[in-house]
């Protein structure tokens, strides 16, 4: 009948070894889980970052596109007609759209400011529609309409209001734009898809056409489309806004940038997992070498438990189990300081936390594995020692 | 009666390079159930040697081994380690108990590397260290033990379970005089329950506690002699050369 030693009692007979010598255990054990922690955190803040992306993409949309003015061949600024805004809301498969352009006037708290002091603020005419075709949203007051795009009443981005000082518009608050007082009327939240407009101040056609001579060319027109036509339609609205010269007419895809940036993200996850797999190899090779160690010193150990009755089998899966358990306390550790630090990051960044429970799982198999491989040489030295002359020499 | 241990003509040599060592020559020895025979010898005369052959720790180069009647020749390797942890128990000059286990952990170690259960190894290790007056050191790590204490939880691991050979090689070595007696008169209660022992030591005084000294020089029995009463008789007691 064979010796069965159960796993049971093989396991604190196991961690006698490992007891015995806590700072080079712990040393072992934070080798291994600095590799895994370093995989569990790349994976863990790659997979946060993305989420947010994707919650951002989610929100957004990937059916909105922007309709910019290019370039001419000879390299100078095009100029998008002025029907271009009716033509596009026209073209088939668009939803929604809303013009913007950017005024050649700057805005102030108030008149007292330095002109130069324009804080990076830029003002622009906006159709009373950007608000629902950006889906975007007030933080306070309201949105210009028809009735009020004809007044000096301007609509904040975010940032402007910031530096404008504007906490509220309750109070009807005045801002000194083209060398005129404009009403605050309302504040936009950040615009994810079009920040440009969280640093500028928006007001109607009618007035800017009335104060500062605003023609009604566009310089950036923003399009909704029906989902499953966003490509046809993209191809569609350069020769809408522009049927004279539709190659100066730049269309974008705004959510394209967070899909390229996915895709960025994806890339270097690769290499950062290869360097966390480096750093786990070496830490593989940090628990072979103290196994190597603890064999030299422990012969006298060896021979005895020879003595006592263990077979080859049983010395070797005792180191065995002592690097089986070094590899998973190490991969336990690394995975709990890869979500941490993967929290950490997260919420400095405001992203949601997520640590994939695949790269958990992974993480620890892949610290017991090398465990396993990093034991097995030592395992294999300490079972063929010779009862005798581990007794001897011990 | 019947011999627990029986070694016939037993040599073993070992090879260093080209040159070969004779540790044992043609050795003939038998231990009975219930007898301590004692190995005295100089240094290097191969007491150590008979020790581990007859422990199933190393095979003769020629010669037949047995204990409890089951012959070594033959024997695969995991046999020869059941037959260790079965029927064979060793005592240490320097107690050689694990430093990370209790006293009681120590004496079951044999146990549980046969398979039995944690808890079962345990109860039989306690009772092993009752019997010796250890019972209530049981759960005391070797370094809070006196030296008589660990060698005295040293015989219980030997002994524990169903052993038929004890084997001790200078048991009382690192013992004083008291305890070395203690030790001594625990070896000779064991043999006194149906053990065969086997002792090597270098205290003439130590082996008259035997029932048979025998003396071995260059690998070879010289002289196998029942005690006198008293030690003082083997002193005068000279092997041949």
């Amino acid at each position: 009948m064979k010796s069965r030693l159960r796993v049971a009692d093989l396991l604190p007979v196991s961690t006698v070894g490992l007891r015995s010598r806590p700072g080079r255990t712990a040393l072992s054990i934070l080798g291994v889980a600095i590799g895994i922690a370093a995989m569990v955190a790349v994976l863990g803040v790659t997979r946060s970052s993305q989420s947010d992306v994707l919650t951002q993409i989610d929100r957004v949309g990937t059916n909105l596109l922007t309709v910019a003015n290019g370039k001419t061949l000879r390299g100078a600024e095009a100029e998008l007609p002025s029907t271009a805004g009716l033509a596009v809301s026209r073209t088939p498969g668009v939803s929604s759209s809303a013009a913007t352009a950017t005024l050649p006037v700057r805005v102030y708290r108030s008149d007292r400011i330095p002109p130069g002091r324009t804080g990076g603020l830029s003002v622009r005419v906006a159709d009373p529609g950007l608000l629902d075709t950006l889906d975007a949203t007030l933080v306070h007051g309201r949105f210009l309409d028809r009735a009020l795009a004809a007044h000096p009443v301007a609509v904040l981005g975010h940032y402007t209001a910031t530096v404008l000082g504007i906490r509220d518009v309750a109070d009807r608050p005045q801002i000194y734009l083209g060398d005129r007082w404009f009403t605050v009327a309302g504040v936009l939240a950040p615009v994810e898809l079009a920040p440009e407009l969280d640093a500028a101040a928006l007001i109607g056609a009618p007035v800017a056409a009335a104060l500062f001579g605003y023609q009604g060319h566009p310089t950036r027109i923003f399009v909704r489309a029906e989902t499953e036509r966003t490509d046809e339609v993209a191809g569609l609205l350069g020769r809408a806004a522009n049927p004279a010269h539709p190659e100066e007419v730049a269309v974008s895809r705004p959510s394209e940038a967070l899909t390229a940036r996915l895709a960025v993200t994806g890339g270097t996850t690769v290499l950062l997992l290869g360097l966390g797999a480096v750093a786990l190899l070496v830490g593989g090779i940090g628990i072979a070498n103290v196994l190597v160690i603890s064999v030299l010193e422990r012969r006298g150990e060896i021979g005895l438990r020879r003595a006592l009755g263990a077979t080859r089998g049983h010395v070797g899966a005792q180191f065995l189990a002592e690097s089986l358990l070094l590899g998973a306390g190490g991969g336990a550790v690394g995975v709990l300081l890869g979500a941490l630090i993967t929290y950490a990051v997260a919420a400095s960044r405001g992203w949601p936390t997520l640590v994939p429970a695949g790269a958990a799982g992974a993480g620890l198999a892949a610290a017991v594995l090398i465990g396993g491989c990093a034991g097995l040489y030592p395992a294999l030295r300490a079972a063929r020692l010779s009862p005798t002359e581990a007794l001897r020499t011990a | 009666m019947t011999s627990v241990l029986e070694l016939r003509q037993v040599s073993k040599t070992y090879r260093d390079g080209a040159d070969e060592v004779h540790a044992l020559r043609e050795v003939d020895l038998s231990v009975e159930a219930g007898k301590m025979v004692a190995v005295m010898g100089p240094s290097g005369s191969g007491k150590s040697t008979l020790l581990t052959i007859a422990g199933a720790l190393e095979t003769p180069t020629a010669g037949e081994v047995s204990v409890a009647g089951l012959a070594f020749a033959g024997m695969s390797r995991e046999d020869r380690s059941r037959l260790r942890r079965r029927a064979i128990g060793y005592v240490f000059q320097d107690f050689n108990l694990l430093p990370g286990l209790t006293a009681a952990e120590n004496v079951a170690l044999p146990l549980e590397l046969d398979g039995r259960s944690r808890r079962k190894a345990g109860a039989a290790a306690l009772d092993a260290l009752r019997q010796l007056d250890l019972g209530d050191r049981a759960d005391r790590f070797p370094d809070q033990l006196s030296g008589g204490e660990r060698q005295r939880v040293a015989i219980a691991r030997a002994v524990v379970g169903d052993r038929r050979l004890l084997l001790a090689d200078e048991p009382t070595g690192a013992l004083d005089s008291t305890n070395g007696e203690a030790v001594m008169r625990l070896l000779l209660d064991s043999c006194r329950r149906g053990l065969a022992a086997m002792v090597v030591t270098h205290d003439a005084q130590l082996a008259s506690w035997a029932d048979r000294v025998v003396f071995i020089r260059d690998g070879r029995i010289v002289d196998g002699t029942a005690a006198r009463p008293g030690p003082d008789s083997l002193l005068t007691e000279q092997p041949a050369r």
